[in-house]
């Protein structure tokens, strides 16, 4: 998928300006964190942040001899009858996926939630090469209809509301329209159904690799997965090297937090350990599993100082928990993964110089940190990306200018003094009598949507030395002045 | 106990009467108050935009200047967290800074958190009236843990009444820089909160950031509403608010 994410600032801009798509944001913003919240009282606080901490140590001992559990799960995936192949790019895993097909003679793949897969582009790459893919995760299957790219990574449509559903629906469907949503949902799986049982490609991600067992480990809610990983003759799964996790232990520790950090489940509906096709007596599985191990910048992560990036479990929570992410949405963020997690991995995989805007595009306020299932450090990641920026030279010269000139004043407290009471006394007399700037030079970006409340004149310290002189020797120029005679 | 006053930038520029209150505050908890007068900033700025080479200068600076007292207090939940996590990453694998810089965080304390858990005052000097909701700045309530210090310390004004906002934790869009680089996303935001301000049917919101201040403050006005006060929770203990 081709990123758009150097234009930011500009979809931003339209996102703010969709009026419906603020009052979907708003109806969605606090869904998720309130159920998160629910589910983490209900497995007692404490007890889940131990158990965010459990996941994160076991996030790192995978993380930290990921070579030896890469080709652990291997060799154990392929003595189940797996064929494991690698890429190290976007256009390695088309490669694979079209050559499976033709070797195959695969026509037509339905496909579960697979943000890998958007990473590549595929379902293009398949269309434009005769093989015809279906989405068959509701939510992706809408914004398939409305070509769209998903929005979040667990809610890919949660842009999108009844109404604008209803409309794709009866214009994709040939049926009358509804805006009920149980109609809705059995009318995408009367037309879904169809697809399931005439494909020969299922194509999966993989929220997990075990490597003891070499198992792909999917969770789903709508049971799409297992079809999709039963039902054809070919199953792919494609997901990125840093998803293995040493033993079936660690998955048990894993699955308790994923889905509660994600949607405050207790448990997905649907938890799948796929392990080889189909052995001989089975009654069902494919003929042929392929797992595609996909690096596309990932390894520029590993033992690098983003290398904590490499422990998320794609729950989320991060965009969840993200005001920003609630203002503008997903799809304003441009590339495939969108929020905090997303503002790290789109210049690391896409190039820093991509994505200018995402790392500065955050306030820093540190709610997706504590989200987090496995303790992401993302404001520190994303203030990382900023040094890098200016290390770059890729922010702009009057942006740095600006820190030259501050800096170089404020570690001289003298000329600091002056620049201040100067300022205060300026901006004072800017702000007249109700004490308010509505135009600041060089301020635009905070004076279009808000009031610049003036400064009271003078500085804190100039005042602070005036009143320690008044009490020395009973200045009369401070008598009567009530804000200073403490 | 001597006790070094970080006034912070903001307040030393924009509202001097919060820097008096936090004053009035630590010398009416028994504090030998004082001001150094060569303090500047403690470097954020400049730590959050990536300029790691001016934010370490100011953190020497800064230590210099206050590591003899026996505490540091700031009116400020984002410098005391400055100070408190963030500088044992400006000096990585310098023994000796590195000593210092921990010696230092661990005598730093936001103001509220230091009247609560240090002081441990009693009473406080203020006579505010009138019914209150608080917002949680995020350096405070994330990286210092300011949470139930200022409740506690709203519950010893008789007149105040503590009514809740409605996601008081979610941050008002303030995020230093990025309120003048993304003024539009930052303005929506604090709209949000603007809003949720309106909707607890409070008189004044109390916060204690400056950041924050401004930027909630500026968008109500520009919002149209004169009257919803947005005041420090150093003014409104220290009596320091103008009827």
């Amino acid at each position: 998928m081709k990123s758009q994410s150097m234009h930011f600032k500009a979809r931003a801009g339209r996102a703010l300006a969709d009026v419906k798509l603020q009052g979907t944001l708003k109806r969605f913003s606090s869904g998720f964190a309130e159920k998160r919240a629910i589910a983490r009282a209900a497995y007692g606080v404490e007890a889940f942040e131990e158990l965010r901490g459990a996941a994160a140590a076991i996030r790192d001992r995978g993380l930290e001899q990921l070579d030896a559990w890469l080709l652990r799960f291997e060799a154990e995936a392929v003595r189940h009858g797996t064929e494991v192949r690698w890429a190290e790019t976007a256009e390695e895993i088309r490669a694979h996926v079209l050559e499976i097909c033709t070797r195959h003679g695969l026509k037509k793949a339905i496909k579960s939630k697979s943000m890998v897969s958007e990473e590549a582009g595929l379902n293009a790459a398949l269309e434009s090469n005769g093989v015809q893919a279906v989405e068959t995760d509701l939510g992706e299957y809408i914004i398939q209809l409305a070509q769209e790219a998903p929005s979040h990574i667990i809610a890919p449509a949660i842009h999108k509301d009844i109404d604008q559903v209803a409309d794709l629906f009866a214009a994709h469907h040939g049926r009358p329209r509804s805006t009920d949503i149980e109609t809705l949902t059995r009318e995408a799986r009367m037309m879904l159904r169809e697809h399931f049982l005439t494909a020969d490609l299922g194509l999966s991600g993989g929220n997990f690799l075990v490597a003891e067992t070499g198992s792909v480990a999917l969770v789903t809610n709508e049971g799409n997965g297992r079809m999709v990983t039963t039902l054809p003759r070919v199953h792919i799964a494609i997901t990125g090297i840093e998803k293995v996790i040493p033993t079936l232990e660690d998955l048990s520790t894993l699955n308790r937090v994923l889905p509660r950090s994600a949607t405050g489940q207790e448990i997905e509906n649907y938890f799948s350990i796929v392990t080889g096709p189909r052995r001989p007596g089975d009654t069902d599985g494919p003929e042929h599993m392929i797992v595609i191990l996909v690096d596309a910048g990932r390894t520029r992560l590993v033992g690098s100082e983003l290398k904590a990036m490499l422990r998320c479990i794609r729950c989320g929570a991060c965009m969840n928990h993200c005001p920003v992410y609630h203002t503008v949405g997903g799809h304003a963020y441009g590339w495939v993964y969108p929020g905090p997690m997303g503002s790290v991995l789109t210049p690391v995989y896409d190039g820093i110089e991509n994505a200018l805007d995402l790392p500065q595009a955050a306030t820093l306020c540190g709610a997706c940190h504590v989200a987090c299932p496995v303790k992401i450090p993302l404001p520190d990641l994303l203030r990382t990306l900023r040094e890098k920026q200016m290390v770059l030279h890729l922010r702009p010269w009057r942006e740095r200018l600006g820190f030259a000139l501050w800096a170089f004043a404020a570690r001289r407290p003298r000329l600091y003094a002056l620049a201040a009471s100067v300022g205060a006394r300026l901006l004072a007399w800017m702000g007249g009598r109700r004490g308010l700037i509505s135009r600041l030079p060089l301020g635009g970006g905070w004076t279009r949507g808000r009031d610049m409340p003036a400064p009271e004149g003078r500085t804190f310290r100039s005042l602070y030395r005036a009143r320690k002189f008044a009490v020395v020797y009973g200045d009369r120029r401070l008598r009567g002045r009530e804000d200073l005679a403490a | 106990m001597r006790v070094g006053l970080l006034v912070t930038c903001l307040v030393d520029v924009m509202r001097p009467r919060i820097g008096f209150a936090a004053l009035t505050l630590l010398e009416s908890a028994g504090c030998e108050v004082h001001v150094p007068s060569s303090q500047t900033c403690c470097g954020q700025p400049g730590w959050n935009s990536g300029e790691r080479g001016s934010a370490r200068a100011l953190a020497e600076k800064l230590i210099e200047e206050f590591e003899a007292f026996d505490y540091v207090v700031a009116p400020s939940g984002s410098c005391a967290g400055m100070v408190k996590t963030h500088y044992r990453e400006l000096f990585p694998g310098e023994g000796a800074w590195l000593e210092r810089v921990e010696g230092l965080a661990a005598k730093t304390w936001e103001l509220t958190d230091f009247l609560v858990n240090v002081a441990r005052i009693e009473s406080v000097p203020g006579d505010f009236e009138g019914v209150v909701t608080y917002h949680d700045s995020c350096a405070g309530l994330r990286e210092v843990g300011v949470k139930m210090q200022p409740r506690a310390l709203l519950a010893k004004l008789q007149g105040v009444e503590l009514r809740e906002m409605q996601d008081c934790e979610t941050c008002c869009g303030f995020g230093g820089t990025f309120s003048i680089k993304f003024g539009d996303i930052s303005a929506a935001m604090a709209d949000a909160k603007c809003e949720r301000i309106a909707a607890s049917g409070a008189q004044a919101v109390v916060l204690g950031d400056l950041g924050c201040m401004l930027n909630i403050e500026g968008r109500l006005r520009r919002r149209g509403d004169e009257r919803t006060r947005v005041l420090h929770i150093a003014e409104l203990l220290s009596g320091r608010v103008d009827a």
